[in-house]
């Protein structure tokens, strides 16, 4: 029973407020999203800070549910998501990770390193450049969520990708919040 | 014409689209799995209101919160209102929201309706 303490150490050592492993649906979005709104109002956060963090966890968690969903049916793989939430000083960390197939990471290296090769006003160009020419995908996205997580937070958005098994890689995503 | 009144949870808006009341108004969080699929009564209402609308609309849009799939549906109503004759749109936000008040001078920017700002 050690790893319980474990894993509570490491929450306490890597400052996280909440983290979630296991299946994306909107239910558990909406959970999720319930949870770290409650706790940000326990402690007193500014509602500027809010709706920031509230934004991007958004567009984290839809991103997964979306596209995390391809994933995990194949052979015996149970590759769940994760996501979590930590506070360190004055700035909110979002973290999240999720399986994909290794032929999409060229793709999404591009959109991100594009996103993130911009500053303010390059984003809100190509924010209105794709709002104006954007259909909603199958998947129900509009190729929007990283330029506004870039947008909202005014950092860029940290990435990896880590080769797992049968032709998949676990993308993991970062993005950082400042309080001031 | 039949009015749609949907009431709103913590992922949808709420929705008054009332032509003999004049009351046309969205308010509130969207955020909702199928942004395409919630929005589309909507965008069918206002092209059917378009066709014989009252003589001015005023489009209250009061959103606390929208999330990006939600974003490029509000720019296709705003899209379906700019059809509608003498049509504006009343963009209000938290007096504290910078984001919901440049999210609003960007629509205003991508459709032909003229925009009123107001904090609430």
């Amino acid at each position: 029973m050690k790893y319980v303490y474990d894993l509570h150490k490491s929450m306490r050592n890597e400052n996280l407020i909440l983290v979630y492993e296991g299946e994306f649906t909107q239910e558990i979005t909406k959970s999720v999203l319930a949870m770290a709104e409650r706790n940000m109002d326990s402690m007193g956060e500014e509602s500027t800070v809010k709706r920031k963090v509230f934004n991007v966890m958004v567009e984290c968690l839809q991103n997964i549910v979306k596209h995390g969903e391809g994933y995990k049916v194949e052979n015996e793989y149970d590759y769940n998501a994760v996501f979590m939430i930590g506070k360190k000083g004055d700035e909110y960390i979002i973290a999240s990770g999720n399986p994909l197939e290794n032929n999409d990471i060229a793709g999404l290296r591009e959109r991100l390193d594009k996103v993130n090769s911009l500053d303010k006003d390059g984003l809100k160009q190509l924010y209105k450049e794709i709002i104006k020419n954007t259909t909603i995908s199958d998947k129900g996205g509009a190729g929007l969520g990283f330029v506004d997580m870039a947008r909202k937070s005014g950092s860029k958005l940290e990435y990896d990708f880590v080769e797992m098994e049968g032709g998949k890689s676990f993308f993991s995503l970062k993005t950082t919040i400042g309080r001031n | 014409m039949e009015i749609i009144h949907l009431e709103g949870t913590e992922d949808t808006p709420k929705i008054i689209l009332d032509k003999s009341n004049g009351i046309f108004e969205i308010s509130g969080r969207s955020l909702p799995e199928d942004s395409a699929e919630f929005y589309q009564p909507v965008l069918d209402w206002l092209e059917a209101y378009a066709k014989d609308p009252n003589t001015t609309s005023e489009f209250v849009f009061k959103l606390e919160y929208f999330n990006t799939a939600s974003s490029k549906l509000i720019l296709d109503v705003l899209s379906k209102i700019e059809e509608v004759d003498n049509a504006k749109v009343h963009w209000y936000f938290h007096e504290d929201d910078e984001d919901m008040e440049e999210a609003g001078e960007e629509f205003s920017e991508l459709v032909e309706v003229s925009f009123e700002f107001s904090t609430y």
